[in-house]
């Protein structure tokens, strides 16, 4: 019988020839990422207690991004915990205000298809689009992850999605997830959503991560891509040579899903999701008679400030000015990121058009850093999340968009269809 | 573990970590923290919480964030257990890696806010005292078990550590 790429993961990692869902394997990690928030300030003193140090230091990767940079004393204080640590416990692999920790296993090469790896962030999951298993884990887990490499696990059942077509303009893999998360809902627990089909086949890296971030949204235990040339590309990229078996790592034809799901790229318009559920989306248009003011229009985090959707802002941008009264904050999601868009122009053009830059970092997106927003203040992000209170106050209120139809809002002050700012550059 | 008795706290569905734990005060001490649990939602809630009490919930209770100080803030209120229709995986395998029993109940509709409840979590039977309706549920998963039974991960990290089970890095002199 076939076997679905999770299976095959978790069989590897357990040291079993197969697994079947539901059935509980102990798994070896390859991989556990801890960051500056739920790392060593959790885990250090945890280890102190168990009078044990970490399992390898070459597989425990430290990341400071939530409380970069430091802006008040208690952040510096975590920062520096977070530094100590690392010299310490002598950790081979740290990234110091490098940028956002998902992105940066991407950039680094630290991903391989078919790896079990654990990370302190629930959008862990980002890594699963190099069709390895990434999922994300509270600090108390992690605790344990550092100290034994290995952890407990229920082998999920799969859902597949596959979308066909190309997208409109205007369009973007963000739209397809604030959609998914109004048509599967966010109770999928313990459950993985593998996503196929031509229109995945044909985004870049950095578009396949914004699916199996927001895996996460759904409430899965990981989204994950089976791997193709693009991937392996990308794994070049950041300096790791491909395993010769690396497109192996993928479901079987007569593998069996707990779910199979079909949709359309071709006809998805631009999504929004209100406050205070990503589940809560409907199409862009839709808002516009509500002619909802917009304080502040943010570009950040892990899923919506990469190369590609600096891009889609810029597009947007381009011989145009951010409304008076509405705010453009743009922090991207790494200093590579950043030096990228600043060689290629896309920086200037968000700037000449308003926007302000912010450092990379987790930032805003988690009510941590700067960009937060106060009681009575209405935000439209192109971050992951829009529970109540998040991005500051439990008064103000989040809207989620892709990044053209937060650049759009940022332009006309309000939230309206970004189709209706593309094609056409006003001179 | 013994069986706990307490005074329902209900909330509804998709009662998400932010709201638990939220961010903006991610920096502070866990007294602080959870003295903001689900304020967004229930104000009450923090400042009237007693040892033992027991949290009733809906679906998908605690989706979201990875923060373990979303489960660390009903473990340090001494929240007695908590009983939702389905959890968020994250938050789950938090709660349970601190001690607090998690039971999926799928009757929490029928337990009101003030209800005196008898939660054993090891044998899985709800008692509704005020109501006199009794219930079974799944148990803890059979190999949580001793770690639930010792209090949390940490507690059962030690008696392995101690008894020589693990094979852990050393901690650096």
């Amino acid at each position: 019988m076939g076997e679905t790429l999770i299976q095959k993961i978790m069989a590897r990692a357990s040291g079993k020839d197969s697994v079947t869902p539901g059935e509980i394997v102990t798994c070896a990690v390859d991989l556990a990422m801890i960051l500056d928030s739920g790392g060593p300030r959790k885990i250090w003193p945890r280890l102190e207690q168990l009078g044990v140090g970490v399992y390898d230091n070459e597989k425990v990767i430290v990341v400071a991004d939530h409380f970069v940079p430091a802006a008040d004393p208690q952040s510096a204080a975590i920062l520096k915990l977070t530094r100590d640590f690392v010299k310490k416990f002598d950790i081979k692999h740290f990234y110091d205000m490098e940028g956002i920790c998902h992105v940066l296993m991407a950039e680094n090469g630290h991903l391989q298809p078919g790896m079990f790896c654990c990370g302190g962030d629930s959008h862990s999951t980002m890594g699963g689009a190099f069709g390895c298993y990434m999922a994300g884990f509270g600090a108390i887990e992690m605790s344990g992850v550092v100290v034994t490499g290995d952890i407990w696990s229920v082998v999920p059942e799969t859902i597949k999605v596959d979308w066909s077509g190309a997208f409109g303009e205007g369009v973007a893999a963000k739209d397809i997830m604030l959609f998914l998360a109004r048509e599967l809902g966010m109770e999928n627990a313990f459950k993985v959503v593998e996503y196929g089909g031509e229109t995945i086949r044909n985004m870049s890296m950095m578009e396949r991560m914004v699916l199996t971030n927001m895996a996460a949204e759904l409430g899965a235990e990981t989204g994950l891509i089976a791997p193709d040339q693009i991937t392996l590309d990308a794994m070049r990229a950041g300096g790791t040579e491909p395993a010769k078996d690396a497109l192996e790592w993928r479901s079987d034809d007569d593998a069996t899903f707990c779910a199979e799901h079909a949709f359309d790229a071709s006809t998805l318009p631009p999504q929004v999701a209100a406050p205070h559920k990503p589940s809560n989306s409907a199409p862009a248009e839709e808002y516009e008679k509500d002619q909802i003011h917009v304080d502040q229009a943010y570009i950040g985090a892990c899923v919506g400030a990469k190369l590609t959707d600096l891009h889609m802002v810029a597009a947007v941008l381009k011989g145009r000015q951010v409304k008076s009264g509405t705010r453009l904050m743009v922090a991207p999601s790494s200093k590579k990121i950043m030096k990228e868009a600043a060689a290629d122009g896309t920086l200037a053009t968000i700037t000449e058009a308003g926007g302000l830059l912010l450092p990379s970092g987790c930032g805003a997106c988690a009510g941590l850093g700067a960009g937060i927003i106060a009681a009575g203040e209405v935000c439209i992000s192109s971050t992951n999340r829009n529970f109540q209170g998040r991005m500051g106050s439990n008064e103000s209120s989040v809207y989620l968009g892709s990044p053209y139809t937060v650049a759009a809002a940022a332009v006309a002050g309000h939230i309206i269809d970004p189709r209706e700012m593309l094609g056409e550059t006003p001179s | 573990m013994s069986a706990v008795t307490g005074k329902a706290w209900v909330f509804g569905d998709e009662v998400n970590s932010d709201v638990m734990a939220p961010g903006i005060y991610f920096k502070e001490s866990m007294e602080v923290m959870a003295s903001h649990c689900l304020e967004a939602i229930d104000p009450d809630f923090a400042p009237n919480v007693k040892p033992g009490d027991i949290v009733v919930a809906g679906r998908a209770f605690g989706v979201g964030s990875a923060r373990e100080q979303a489960a660390l803030s009903f473990a340090h209120m001494k929240v007695g257990a908590i009983l939702a229709k389905s959890y968020a995986r994250i938050f789950y395998r938090n709660m349970l890696n601190f001690g607090v029993p998690a039971l999926i109940f799928p009757e929490a509709d029928e337990i009101n806010a003030k209800d005196e409840i008898t939660v054993d979590a090891i044998a899985g039977t709800i008692e509704n005292k005020t109501t006199g309706k009794n219930y079974s549920v799944s148990p803890i998963p059979e190999h949580l078990m001793e770690m639930i039974s010792l209090g949390g991960l940490m507690p059962y990290l030690k008696k392995k550590i101690d008894a020589g089970e693990l094979k852990t890095g050393a901690m650096p002199t």
